[in-house]
């Protein structure tokens, strides 16, 4: 075989290797989704959404699981949206690259990757250990610190695309510089800011393990944010791994509630808004 | 930028109240960036009190023994810590040459209608949360893994001297080297996409030039687009490599949860993660001080890849690394 020839083989190999594992990544997703969509839709039925979590054997639902991650999921953004969108305008408008700043974003940037069961013992040292018991408080806590740095960044990012020339025309015009941030820069970054928060409410909505240790779960209807509330991730964990299968089929169908909710807004997030991103 | 102020007259009302805000305003914006700083130190300051105990009871055999038996309120946490480096070893072997001929294939080769689809696809493979990919692991990937790959990696593998040993265990389907294989799909993702926004980065010219002397795709690949990229390429195999080291629930549910340390990577083991996830409810004592010192080494060690991560990837300059989760 000549140089040439030899050349073209190894690039024909890589290349068909190279599709060869992209598709490998796409059946991978495929299987996944179309295992989850077969059995989840199979057990998906008015029940699911009216009726609490059953004993084992009996027929049941979904509805105080349900109601508790939307509550821990809404506390959690409540806390963890102000926070980040303040830290990351201290980033964009007053830190600039000061080296305090720079630290902020590091530190910010490895919370983003940390393993959220450490956010979870944390949480469990900090808010249930001296309390005595799990609550719903130290869930959305637990939550909140996961979102924060998810909007740290993406709010400093938003808030850098806006050109310096709106916020010198607003200051021009006898603005004080936190109108000029409230009342322009934010609207200017409204959308990406926006992005910013569904990707963080997807990215907690099926966290399970910081809610392991704080939360934990309930089998019954309780609102109360001070006793432990139920939630579909811990739902589902413990009703996958028991031996009845009432619970594995729930926990089936909660399994297909929550993907579709976190696929729906990360695909929302990243371009239903981002089409309307492009003209401001 | 100073308050506009006349100096004809007093400054009006408005002005000090506008001076007023501003400097509220940016209290409060110091305050909550430093509160992020906070929360790292209160991690570690909690984590490190609480583990104390445990710490102070087994001193440094803590982390060279393999003993973690809970009968007799003993210690060690060698097995999990094994574990966790194993599986994440696994799943970083996988990960890498896979995220690698997705990002070379939405880059370079995929027609321009076909990049999109495919990106979404590989985005949503994060998007998928954690304890979804552990019951497909538990129900369906590790009874297919052991019926059909095993076997065939036992007869192959198997067969070398020396190195065989590891792929030997019993065909039960849970076991480190599962969670190896659905941590790498997991962690694939998070590395193709800092791949991809690296490559895509890569000055035409050099490409061009390349291929304008007669470069095949690969060797324009091999020779000029990675050892462009080659620093935000290990940053992002580091961070994909953090991501592994803490993922919990996928491993809970496959790796089979025993404290024992198997010579083989088809044996069920346990890692950090799973090990907090499956007792931390039921612990008290020593053994709750145990496993949060267990949780203060995962901490650091993640701490430290996520850190080395960083530092690469902020010399190419700030890409969209982990786009969230």
């Amino acid at each position: 075989m000549t140089r040439y020839q030899r050349r073209k083989v190894v690039n024909a190999f890589n290349l068909a290797a190279s599709i060869a594992v992209t598709l490998f990544g796409l059946v991978m997703l495929g299987w996944i989704l179309s295992i989850l969509f077969a059995k989840g839709f199979a057990h998906i039925n008015w029940a699911v959404f009216t009726e609490m979590t059953p004993p084992p054997g009996e027929a049941g639902g979904l509805l105080n699981a349900i109601v508790g991650t939307l509550m821990l999921t809404v506390v959690a953004v409540l806390i963890g949206t102000p926070v980040g969108i303040m830290a990351g305008t201290y980033l964009a408008e007053y830190g600039g690259k000061s080296r305090f700043s720079n630290v902020v974003r590091f530190i910010n940037d490895i919370l983003l990757s940390a393993p959220s069961i450490v956010v979870g013992v944390f949480v469990y040292t900090l808010l249930v250990s001296p309390v005595g018991h799990f609550s719903g408080w130290a869930g959305g806590v637990a939550l909140a610190i996961l979102v924060v740095p998810v909007v740290v960044r993406t709010t400093e990012d938003m808030l850098k695309l806006v050109p310096p020339q709106i916020r010198e025309a607003a200051a021009a015009l006898g603005a004080p510089r936190w109108k000029v941030t409230v009342h322009v820069v934010y609207k200017a970054a409204l959308s990406g800011m926006i992005t910013g928060l569904l990707l963080a409410t997807a990215r907690i909505m099926g966290e399970t393990a910081p809610l392991l240790f704080t939360a934990l779960s309930n089998n019954f209807w309780s609102t109360d944010m001070n006793r432990p509330i139920a939630n579909m991730p811990v739902v589902i964990y413990q009703y996958a791994l028991s031996p009845y299968e009432d619970w594995q089929n729930l926990a089936w169908a909660a399994a297909l509630l929550i993907t579709i909710s976190v696929l729906a807004m990360n695909i929302f997030a990243r371009y239903g808004l981002k089409s309307r991103n492009q003209k401001p | 930028m100073a308050v506009p102020e006349t100096q004809f007259s007093k400054p009006s009302r408005q002005a000090i109240m506008g001076a007023l805000g501003d400097r509220l305003f940016k209290g409060a914006a110091l305050f909550f960036a430093t509160l992020v700083l906070v929360v790292l130190a209160a991690i570690i300051i909690m984590l490190f009190k609480d583990a104390w105990p445990a710490f102070q009871t087994f001193g440094l055999d803590f982390f060279i023994s393999d003993k973690w038996d809970v009968v007799n309120d003993q210690y060690g946490a060698l097995i999990p810590i094994v574990g966790t480096l194993v599986t994440s070893f696994i799943a970083i072997l996988i990960g890498i040459p896979v995220s690698f001929g997705i990002a070379l294939f939405i880059t370079l080769m995929a027609p321009e209608w076909l990049k999109r689809p495919v990106g979404i696809a590989v985005e949503l493979l994060a998007a998928v949360p954690s304890i979804i990919y552990g019951m497909w692991g538990l129900f369906y990937f590790a009874p297919w893994f052991s019926e059909n790959l095993q076997p065939l990696l036992t007869d192959t593998l198997g067969e070398l001297p020396w190195f065989g040993q590891f792929f030997q265990g019993p065909p039960i389907g849970v076991s480190l080297f599962t969670a190896g294989v659905i941590l790498a799909i997991m962690i694939i993702p998070f590395i193709a996409s800092v791949m991809r926004d690296m490559f895509e980065v890569v000055p035409k010219d050099l490409k061009e030039s390349a291929f304008a002397m007669g470069s095949t795709t690969w060797e324009v690949v091999w020779k000029v687009i990675l050892p462009y990229t080659k620093v935000g390429v290990i940053g992002g195999i580091m961070l994909g490599l953090g991501r592994a080291l803490g993922e919990t629930m996928a491993v809970t549910f496959v790796v089979g949860n025993a404290q024992e340390l198997m010579a083989g990577l088809f044996y069920p083991g346990s890692t950090i993660a799973s090990t907090l996830a499956n007792e931390f409810n039921e612990a008290d004592g020593l053994h709750m001080s145990s496993l949060i010192a267990l949780g203060l080494i995962l901490f650091i060690i993640t701490f430290i890849v996520l850190a080395i991560s960083k530092v690469f990837l902020n010399r190419l300059g700030r890409v969209q690394e982990g786009r969230s989760s």
